[in-house]
């Protein structure tokens, strides 16, 4: 009964967006869609895993690769392109001392000080932001996703206080002006909530990876971090990793190999 | 009794007319801010709180001073406080009203503001803060308006009043500690991150609060000849002189915690806030400020003669309210956010917009104030047969 009434209101929600875009289809303005849209049929191919994580073999991740899964990202998500300290960032890149500030490293090679680390959600197992939210609008699924309900923010900012990695951006204004291309597979936002990397679950639930690891040519190894078999436990079982601020004792699910 | 607050002297609807005007005008500044988001504050991607969290945190400290009469009032019958007693509770009113008032306006999505009774989160401190604030100020209303009426009508107050006037005692401490508990529980955020920040909360609150109380009281007894007693005066400016002292040395405990371990983290905000760090050194001259009248505060407040003086008390109060309110209103939320979670430092400073919108906040709490004591003083001059002073009159001859 449950799951047959599931199965229907997804029916219906990609009904009613093939017909939406059909319709409005004349208006003439109505974006080009970058991708069919999702049918039924690619809801039962969603991807699952206890403990999605995520690898980052850093040496491939050159400051275009970087450029390009951010590009993916920011397009895929309709991040809004804002300059300056109240700009919007789902996935960027930084220096080794920003991305590692606890680590001190001196001396350290000089590749390695020159390269650009990723930086994006690091979807931590024990997340602050979901602990400090007073409306569970940033709430934790079981395969250990962090989420943000964008309606049901109050724009507090307490997630932004609580995470110890600068993951999340606040719309200090209306984004929409700001989103160059526009994509309507993904909601855009509004003033007054915060937002962050959601490990792309919009895309795992009709069994797509990551658009970032698309983008990376096999640089972002993503997987489930509880399958040994998996191609990340199998990454992270021959390359030596560390994760950011291990000390904040949030156990994050993104790991750097160096 | 509220028609108390209905009649009054051209100054005192002078008075309400001027704070309603700042009202209105940092209300346009606040329609601005709804209609345009919060892009129009200083705030920003690493300082995501700042000048309207820091006056609320600033605020919860006011409104603890009337713990600071309640208590020796009700624990240890300290009666001198009695005529003073009515004024802290109308205080703690009016500085919980700008404390939610702040929460308000820093809020990215107010109209969604009762998603938190909704999704009642008992994980998360703002939603126990949200109880604390709110149940501090329905028993400083109920408590306060009940024993206002019983005293216009010359009866004693009911036992009840008394239960709860204790219960709000022990509930000030938790908007404290709950408050810090904000703060303190913040794995990236040094400055915040420390075990003493709910005492730290509680000995600036004991020493700031009571002293803006103090100041109103001197500045009331000056305008309307309210007396609250030459003792009462004394007794609160002592209790005040601890709390700074304990203030100070608390803030010196961090300090060497903070340099002796040698924890980069830890030392770095405080570099930030007294020398600078990489050439961003905005707020070293206010922190060096607040070092400077918090100290000097303490050679008005301390050698008892000084602290009796009228004059000396005045400057020393104000001198000790600067200071703390920049500690806590500027220094600890600036400080906690800076340097960022890069280790860079990201500027913040308030806009124009973001002090207009929080003089909107505190010119409602004067317009809370001057009417909750408009009805207090006219109350007790009506019992008293408009003796304020309370001074016997002269033995007829």
């Amino acid at each position: 009964m449950k799951s047959n009434r599931r199965e229907f209101l997804k029916l219906a929600a990609v009904s009613a967006m093939g017909i939406g875009a059909a319709r409005l289809g004349f208006l003439g303005d109505a974006p080009a869609f970058a991708e069919s849209v999702p049918t039924a049929a690619n809801f039962e191919e969603g991807l699952k895993a206890k403990h999605w994580g995520m690898a980052i073999f850093t040496a491939k991740m050159t400051p275009e690769m970087n450029a390009k899964c951010r590009k993916a990202c920011h397009t895929e998500h309709n991040v809004p392109d804002i300059a300056g300290p109240k700009e919007i960032k789902w996935f960027w890149g930084a220096n080794f001392e920003e991305s590692f500030p606890t680590e001190h490293g001196h001396y350290l090679s000089e590749e390695i000080e020159h390269r650009q680390f990723p930086l994006l959600c690091n979807q931590c197992e024990t997340p602050m932001c979901v602990k400090v939210c007073p409306t569970q609008a940033t709430f934790q699924r079981p395969d250990g996703i962090v989420m943000m309900d964008f309606h049901r923010c109050i724009g507090c900012r307490y997630c932004m206080a609580g995470c110890p990695y600068g993951a999340r951006s606040f719309n200090f204004q209306d984004p929409r002006p700001f989103i160059k291309s526009f994509n309507p597979l993904f909601p855009t936002r509004m003033r007054g909530v915060v937002e962050k990397c959601n490990f792309c679950a919009e895309r795992l639930a009709i069994g797509k990876l990551p658009v970032c690891v698309e983008a990376a040519e096999g640089a972002l190894v993503f997987g489930d971090l509880s399958d040994e078999q998996s191609d990340i436990r199998k990454a992270l079982r021959e390359h030596f990793a560390i994760r950011r601020k291990p000390d904040a004792g949030t156990s994050p699910s993104v790991y750097y190999i160096l | 009794m509220l028609e108390k607050a209905l009649k009054g002297s051209p100054r005192y609807w002078g008075t309400l007319i001027a704070l309603g005007l700042v009202m209105a005008l940092g209300l346009g500044f606040w329609l601005y801010q709804l209609t345009f988001g919060m892009k129009i504050t200083g705030l920003n991607r690493d300082v995501s709180w700042g000048f309207y969290i820091a006056q609320f945190t600033y605020l919860v400290g006011v409104a603890a001073s009337a713990v600071m009469l309640v208590l020796p009032y009700y624990f240890h019958h300290y009666k001198e406080f009695s005529k003073m007693i009515i004024l802290g509770e109308f205080l703690a009113i009016a500085a919980v009203v700008m404390c939610l008032g702040f929460i308000v306006v820093d809020i990215g999505q107010p109209q969604r503001m009762l998603n938190v009774l909704l999704n009642a989160t008992p994980h998360s401190v703002l939603f126990w803060d949200m109880v604390v604030l709110n149940g501090y100020l329905f028993l400083n209303i109920i408590v306060g308006w009940t024993s206002l009426q019983y005293f216009k009508n010359d009866m004693t107050p009911p036992k009840w009043v008394k239960i709860l006037a204790i219960v709000s005692v022990i509930w000030a401490f938790s908007i404290h500690t709950v408050t810090a508990f904000l703060y303190a529980g913040l794995p990236g955020r040094h400055y915040f991150l420390t075990a003493i920040m709910a005492a730290r909360f509680l000995a600036s609150a004991f020493c700031s609060g009571p002293a803006i109380l103090l100041l109103l009281v001197l500045c009331l007894r000056r305008l309307t000849g309210f007396d609250p007693g030459q003792k009462a005066i004394n007794r609160l400016a002592v209790i005040i002189t601890y709390a700074m002292c304990v203030n100070i040395f608390f803030f010196l405990l961090e300090v060497f915690t903070s340099f002796y371990s040698n924890m980069p983290g830890h030392i770095a905000p405080f570099k930030y806030l007294f020398t600078g760090i990489d050439g961003h050194d905005m707020m070293v001259p206010f922190m060096w400020t607040a070092v400077v009248l918090g100290l000097g505060c303490l050679l008005f407040l301390i050698p008892t003669p000084i602290r009796q003086n009228p004059t000396a008390l005045t400057i020393g109060l104000i001198m000790l309210v600067i200071a703390s309110w920049i500690d806590k209103g500027l220094g600890l939320l600036i400080g906690g956010f800076t340097p960022n979670p890069f280790e860079t430092v990201t500027v913040y400073s308030p806009t124009v917009p973001e002090i207009m919108i929080s003089l909107m906040v505190f010119a409602l709490g004067g317009i809370v104030l001057t009417v909750l004591w408009k009805i207090a003083i006219e109350v007790r001059s009506e019992v008293e047969g408009g003796n304020l002073s309370m001074v016997p009159p002269p033995a007829a001859e």
